[in-house]
């Protein structure tokens, strides 16, 4: 079922190929041997690290391991549509003579990468690491949920209440679901819900013990975000669960905490943070301009 | 998404960027949102914004997937905020990047004045935003604050590195692309303007700050080591 659902999620990203019977695939990176000619732009863009120039065959390759299938090589770099030979031959002779073309850092020449079909589970890779895949889950395209952002009309995070995000591989280092499985389940253990509406979440076998499903523990994400809602007088302790866990993992964690301003626009959230030591001056600030059209909103909240 | 939230750089570093962008909630106001956030990507071009984006669509700087190859000597700007506002077409997250506080206040008072009805956050160092916020006449909602990074903190490059390709929150700018940047405007081998653009394509959600890019890489360059 799962995997249904994550094959059918991100029909409107980029780089979905449609065949018979309007079927619609998923693909993995790949580069093409035929038309690489080793320029090496590629091996700079990639925010995982994931391509190479084997020296042995003098083609760029993906590892496939590594590689998130974020898609900033296919999509990020522009193309030409350069002759693969032409382009090898004119390399070859400026390397005689130790000269070497400056070419833009960004473009393809030949358009030698080639996404393939992707399978599950590797399709979650690409789900929690490409921007421009919605996660059918939440129709949001990122990692995450909507958050404090749209708070002022659904009202997720109350006066006293405190929303956190957990994000986990940010920036660029990327993170297995085996390190977010290990943070999810000690969270559990203390007791402390997961958000419902939350990718991540719909990954665990049970919410309850925050463990992640087996079969997806060893794909690599570019990052996740696991959301968690808590009262005010909780966040020095989740603050400690995390910043505990994250001493003990092979990954980044980037924490975000959010709260419901009062009437004059106050946070009691900030005398929170001071008193734990824990510095802060970047953030984001909703508004509050936002109104709901199609519902009402949850009564007594907000 | 949390695409801006964890931009790094000290507070001073930060004082030129602000990034404003609407959403509509799934289900709550999210139907006929799309002429919403066009005409709020309109108001925003009135004042001056260095970036724009669609985040199902790109932002201004996009990589063209039909480059001539004379681009490598004579690469045309390809700049088209006019695209990024047409081609919206579903619900989405729109954003617009300003480098001036003034501009981006007077940018809140029209959007107010507009009455979409889209949540509408800044994403900037908190004070400030608040502040920018009252002095339109808006009083904040919610808050959301970054606290920075934890854990294996020995796997993240540099500072300016880092700052540069947080600029991406999505990281779809790679740290080597950043240090590449880095050294190649040191070398001059290409201008700050240049470098920034690169690096701009990659990011399709249109949040990359072009200013604070050409400001942090023309620090770089007069730095030694």
């Amino acid at each position: 079922m799962l995997e249904h659902v994550f094959s059918e999620m991100v029909i409107a990203g980029a780089g979905w190929t449609q065949e018979p019977p309007h079927r619609y695939i998923l693909v993995y990176m790949k580069i093409s041997l035929d038309r690489c000619v080793a320029c090496g732009n590629c091996v700079a863009i990639c925010p995982v690290g994931a391509i190479d120039i084997d020296p042995v065959i003098n083609r760029a390759t993906v590892d496939q391991d590594r590689c998130v299938e974020c898609f900033a090589c296919y999509r990020g770099l522009s193309t030409e549509h350069l002759n693969p030979t032409l382009v090898r031959s004119m390399r070859k002779v400026f390397s005689w003579f130790r000269l070497r073309f400056d070419p833009e850092p960004d473009v393809c020449p030949t358009d030698a990468i080639e996404p393939q079909d992707l399978a599950w589970p590797r399709i979650v890779r690409r789900a929690f690491s490409d921007p421009l895949v919605p996660h059918e889950s939440t129709g949001i395209h990122g990692r995450g949920t909507e958050e404090v952002k749209t708070n002022d009309v659904t009202h997720r995070v109350g006066e006293g209440e405190v929303g956190f995000t957990i994000e986990f591989g940010r920036p660029s280092v990327s993170a297995s679901f085996r390190d977010i499985s290990g943070v999810t389940e000690t969270l559990a253990a203390a007791g402390i819900a997961f958000e419902a509406n939350n990718p991540v979440t719909h990954l665990m076998d049970d919410p309850s013990t925050g463990k992640i499903r087996e079969d997806i523990l060893d794909e690599r994400v570019l990052s996740a975000i696991v959301e968690v809602k808590t009262t005010m007088e909780r966040v020095p302790e989740i603050l400690r669960i995390v910043r505990e866990a994250a001493e003990n993992i092979e990954t980044i964690i980037a924490i975000g905490v959010s709260t419901r301003c009062d009437a004059e626009g106050g946070s009691a959230l900030e005398s929170v943070l001071h008193d734990e030591g824990v510095p802060f001056w970047r953030g984001k600030t909703n508004l509050g301009l936002g109104r709901a059209s199609q519902v009402e909103p949850v009564a007594g909240s907000g | 998404m949390t695409n801006t939230l964890h931009r790094y750089g000290a507070p001073e570093t930060l004082k030129d960027d602000y990034i404003v962008f609407a959403m509509a909630a799934r289900g709550i106001n999210d139907e006929g949102s799309v002429e919403k956030f066009k005409t709020f990507l309109r108001i925003a071009q009135k004042h001056g914004p260095i970036n724009l984006g669609d985040a199902t669509q790109g932002g201004v700087y996009r990589p063209s997937k039909r480059l001539n190859p004379l681009a490598h000597w004579f690469r045309k700007d390809e700049r088209d905020p006019e695209s990024v506002v047409m081609n919206i077409n579903q619900p989405t997250v729109v954003s617009a990047v300003f480098d001036d506080p003034k501009a981006l206040e007077a940018f809140l008072v029209d959007i107010k004045k507009a009455d979409l009805g889209l949540s509408v956050n800044i994403s900037a160092l908190i004070d400030s935003a608040a502040e920018i916020a009252k002095q339109a006449g808006i009083t904040r909602h919610s808050v959301e604050y970054s606290l920075g990074f934890f854990g294996a903190l020995d796997k993240l490059p540099d500072r300016a590195t880092l700052s540069l390709a947080t600029m991406c929150g999505h990281g779809m700018i790679s740290f080597s692309l950043a240090k590449k940047m880095i050294d190649w405007v040191k070398q001059s081998r290409r201008t700050p303007e240049e470098a920034s653009a690169y690096m701009a394509r990659f990011c399709s959600c249109g949040i990359f700050n072009t200013t604070r890019s050409c400001r942090l890489l023309n620090e770089c360059s007069h730095r030694t080591g």
